[in-house]
């Protein structure tokens, strides 16, 4: 066992929440609001956790553990990606899959446990759910593979540290291309402007919020805090191929990754307060797009 | 070998005691299904023993036909399409003796059981002969047997129309076979296996390639050999679907491994076909499926969408034979044999549990049924269980061999020049897709059929099954578990086929890709680990503590009813519109209409654009020009008498010329 990476891991945990927080600050500056306290999602989760829940009488077990399944599998996830320089936890050849594989599970649970209520608007998110994914998802594998043809390397922890010693102008194009396409793949999966709003207030138009409207207690805790994994996770993976480099002091390695996770929480936090939300129908042409983007990054190595 | 032999003895042996049991109908079912379990037991040895490298095990008996011989040989290759064979075969007669009973013994119950058994018995026997007219003997008489099976659930015309579809499209492959084995034979004129040769990259091989594609093609279910599937699958009793879908297709995928080995080394275009069908399969499938409203017509649109899994690792295997990278070759053909037993596994699971539905709320319309996992816990779970492996989620078994065949193409994408390359970014595109669509078709099925409230009142009436049909279901669920964590011993157990068939070079692949597959069930072990931490602090906090019960929060509306939830359809509808151009659904849409509508409605249909687009036009076609030689049949025993004369004369004349 690395205990750097494990204590990768345990910052994942503990800092996870703290992206939800800045860029719900950096929305409220650019709405000139003074906003809620940074550490809020952490209030809002410890909350959570201490109520009781009410349970719809049309639900089943499946209600019940589509929380539990799907904070697992996000959990899981974090120990698949590596993160500042270090390799992962858990690394193997093909762990890409893996890590896809296991936003399934999640996505798989959570849409199964929105259409054991049985009401009509959680079916209706559920239904735009797998449509979105099903789209992005190619996204995603593609721009992996792109890159794990620039360096040779099948695994995500390989594929990062490969690309770490790399000359950049041999790297940059594709990693960049691929970085574009996840960070689309990223703000899709993470339910945020422009292809889902986090804060609408209209049932009929959400996509994720909606799927979870009948969860409470400690299955919301889990739900919020699985949403703030998975955001930190696929964060981590857009970190890694959009600044590839490293310089080798691991603190410091580390620190910048930490640093740059914020940046991209406040990069999502722009995107949020100077765009609108695509209509539903457009949504799928930029997951279209973010395909696109991975295919140029592969057709650029086919030499 | 004996205890082979005796297995596929025993089988038509219990058909016939099931036969003439057949005024009482249990013990016809409790005779009929005891062969199958027999077979199971008898074959276990032999099997395992071939699987785990032993030599092959030879057998040839005289027969008194031309050229023919049966000529019997266990390999690991035959053994390893065996083993699922037998093993799906019993658990399914279990089911079906369950299943027959639950309806009322079924008509005919005698003759049932007889096809059935001798369907198994055909089916081992295809993946052991050796002489090709003692395998299309074999192949000829599973079509058979399974012809009738299909026909023998209900009466309807349905039914017997699919069975008859699903004759044609048999003969219409077994044509394609028979030119095949005689070009295979032309060197030495012996119809052995072990005699077949054929010069390497020729045309004649190619050929060959060509017409065993087609052949073994429209029995595996490739597109657009793929119309009888639909139509059979959903008409046949539901142990009969699960074993044909579960392992009757994968003989066409047997034969079409097993003629490839015979071909020598492979030219380019052959993986870049199979890699192009079984993407086109793999995708088409899978929308398909999601267009449907039948759960068994679902279940079997999703066979062909696995059978395209199965030939884009095929396809990966002959690509990388024929481009010189050994990975990419023995991790895509790991992948398809592995996907194959797995296949196998969650089908059959699905396909029974998709006929206990049946069973239980008497419809397979989705749109009817919802909230059946309170009624029927025990099919729910394991349905969801089928349906999470053939999304390929993890920790399930569907993962492992997508694994491989993406591991394959991911091999491909690393390290191949440019056009495997581009072949691999195809595979990989496609997985992904296939998953995500998938996911998509199955949390509908599962969703609306077993979660939610019932929409009709048969639904709400339904019944959980039996322990016959229960049973079998838990051991294929807790097997998609095994497989699954236990990936990294498939993919070793596979070991011996890969060797013999990619050679002996792939030894350090498969056991670098078992290596990776344990580091997915570390990963599998932490997942299941936290589940089960997570799900404890989740009861220790609820403890003792206020949960209440209420409605499901319907935006403040106060009276929902179960006809307000949302449908398969449209769950399906922004997949179904997105993909519209290569789906063609039909849609009979009346809008509401005025200040006060009164009615309106909506009805999606989602016809086989290649059954209407192509094989009906065109069997029309056929039949308008065949039609013309009506003349010649008279119905008069004089005019018969004088065809022969004649054509005896002509015969004789021939004879006397030359």
């Amino acid at each position: 066992m690395n205990p750097d990476a494990i204590a990768n891991v345990a910052m994942g945990l503990a800092l996870a929440p703290l992206l939800f927080g800045v860029i719900n600050r950096v929305k409220a500056v650019f709405a000139g609001r003074r906003g809620q306290p940074l550490l809020q999602p952490y209030f809002d989760v410890v909350k959570l956790l201490g109520k009781g829940a009410v349970y719809s009488r049309t639900t089943t077990w499946v209600f019940r553990a589509g929380p539990v399944v799907g904070l697992a599998s996000a959990l899981a996830a974090l120990c698949v990606v590596p993160f500042g320089g270090e390799r992962a936890l858990i690394g193997f050849e093909g762990d890409l899959l893996l890590f896809a594989g296991l936003f399934g599970l999640m996505r798989f649970f959570t849409v199964c446990a929105a259409l054991d209520t049985g009401s009509a608007f959680e079916g209706m998110g559920a239904s735009r759910e797998v449509q979105f994914s099903a789209l992005a998802e190619p996204a995603l594998l593609l721009g992996l593979a792109a890159a794990a043809r620039r360096t040779g390397c099948m695994s995500l922890s390989g594929l990062f540290e490969e690309a770490s010693g790399m000359d950049p102008a041999a790297a940059l194009p594709v990693f960049s291309l691929a970085a574009m396409a996840v960070f689309i793949v990223f703000l899709c999966e993470n339910a945020r402007i422009p292809v889902d709003d986090p804060n609408t207030h209209l049932e009929l138009t959400m996509i994720h919020e909606v799927m979870v409207l009948d969860h409470s207690g400690p299955d919301f805790a889990f739900i919020t805090y699985g949403a703030a994994v998975k955001m930190w996770v696929l964060g981590a993976l857009f970190a890694g191929l959009a600044v590839p480099f490293r310089t080798g002091i691991h603190w410091l390695d580390a620190a910048l990754a930490v640093a740059f996770m914020f940046a991209v929480a406040a990069a999502t936090g722009v995107v949020e307060s100077t765009m609108a939300r695509l209509r539903l129908l457009r949504v799928p042409h930029l997951l279209a797009g973010a395909c696109a983007l991975s295919a140029v990054a592969y057709v650029l190595l086919l030499r | 070998m004996e205890l082979l032999l005796a297995a596929i003895i025993v089988l038509p042996a219990s058909g016939f005691a099931a036969l003439l049991l057949g005024r009482l109908p249990k013990a016809s079912a409790a005779a009929g299904a005891a062969g199958p379990l027999a077979a199971c037991c008898l074959a276990a040895a032999p099997v395992f023993r071939a699987l785990s490298a032993a030599p092959a095990e030879f057998l040839r008996i005289e027969w008194s036909m031309p050229f023919g011989s049966a000529t019997m040989e266990l390999d690991a290759l035959g053994a390893f399409f065996l083993a699922p064979v037998l093993g799906l075969s019993a658990l399914s007669a279990v089911y079906g003796a369950g299943y027959m009973n639950a309806h009322g013994g079924g008509r005919l119950p005698g003759w049932h059981w007889l096809c059935f058994n001798v369907l198994v018995a055909a089916m081992a026997a295809v993946c052991l002969a050796r002489n090709a007219l003692f395998f299309l003997a074999a192949w000829e008489i599973m079509a058979l047997a399974s012809f009738f099976l299909v026909a023998s659930e209900s009466g309807s015309k349905e039914a017997r129309e699919a069975s008859w579809t699903y004759m044609a499209a048999a003969h219409a492959g077994a044509a394609f076979l028979i030119p095949m084995f005689l070009l295979l034979s032309q060197g030495t004129g012996s119809l052995d296996f072990a005699d077949f040769s054929v010069e390497p990259g020729s045309a004649t091989a190619s050929l060959c390639f060509a017409l065993a594609l087609i052949g073994f093609g429209s029995k595996a279910g490739i597109m657009p050999l793929h119309v009888w599937l639909p139509e059979a699958h959903p008409a046949a009793p539901s142990h009969v679907s699960a074993l044909m879908s579960g392992v009757m297709i994968k003989t066409g995928i047997y034969g079409l491994v097993r003629v490839l080995t015979m071909l020598g080394p492979p030219p380019t275009w052959w993986g870049f076909a199979l890699i192009a069908l079984g993407a086109a399969s793999g995708v088409m499938g899978v929308l398909l499926a999601l267009a449907q409203h039948d759960l068994k017509r679902l279940l079997a649109y999703h066979s062909i969408e696995n059978i395209g899994i199965i030939v884009m690792g095929l396809g990966l295997w002959i690509l990388g034979v024929s481009t010189g990278h050994p990975a990419m070759a023995a991790l895509g053909f790991a992948g398809a044999l592995l996907h194959v037993v797995n296949h196998a596994v969650f089908k059959g699971l699905l396909f029974m549990g998709a006929g206990s539905v049946l069973t239980g709320a008497g419809t397979r319309d989705v749109e009817k049924l919802g909230g059946l996992l309170k009624r029927m816990p025990a099919t729910g779970a394991a349905f969801l269980v089928g349906a999470a492996a053939i999304c390929g989620l993890p920790p399930l078994n569907g993962f492992v061999s997508e694994f491989l065949v993406f591991l394959g193409s991911l091999d491909g994408a690393a390290n191949g020049g440019p056009l495997p390359a581009v072949l691999a970014a195809a595979v990989i595109l496609s997985l992904a897709l296939i998953a995500g669509l998938a996911s998509a078709c199955f949390a509908k099925a599962f969703g609306i059929v077993f979660l939610g409230e019932p929409r009709t009142p048969e639904a709400a009436a339904s019944r959980e099954s039996g322990a016959l049909m229960t049973a079998p279901m838990a051991i294929l669920s807790i097997l998609c578990f095994a497989i699954g964590i236990g990936g990294f011993a498939a993919v070793q157990a596979a070991e011996p086929v890969v060797l013999s068939v990619c050679g002996p070079g792939s030894g350090g692949v498969i056991e670098a890709a078992s290596r990776s597959l344990a580091g997915a069930a570390t990963a599998f072990g932490v997942l299941i680990a936290l589940a089960v931490l997570l799900a404890v602090l989740r009861k220790v906090l609820l403890f003792r503590r206020e949960s209440g019960q209420a409605g499901t929060w319907d935006c403040g509306y106060a009276a929902p009813s179960a006809k307000m939830q949302y449908t398969a359809s449209s769950f399906a509808q922004p997949l179904a519109d997105f993909f519209g151009h290569f789906l063609g659904q039909r849609k009979h849409f009346v809008p509401p209409n005025g200040y006060f509508p009164k009615e309106s409605s909506l009805e999606t249909e989602t016809p086989d654009r290649c059954l209407d687009g192509f094989y009906v036009p065109a069997f029309r076609a056929g039949r308008a020009v065949l039609s013309k030689f009506l003349v010649l049949q008279q119905g008069r025993i004089q005019i018969y008498v004088l065809y022969l004369v004649l054509t005896l004369l002509v015969l004789l004349i021939w004879k006397l010329g030359f």
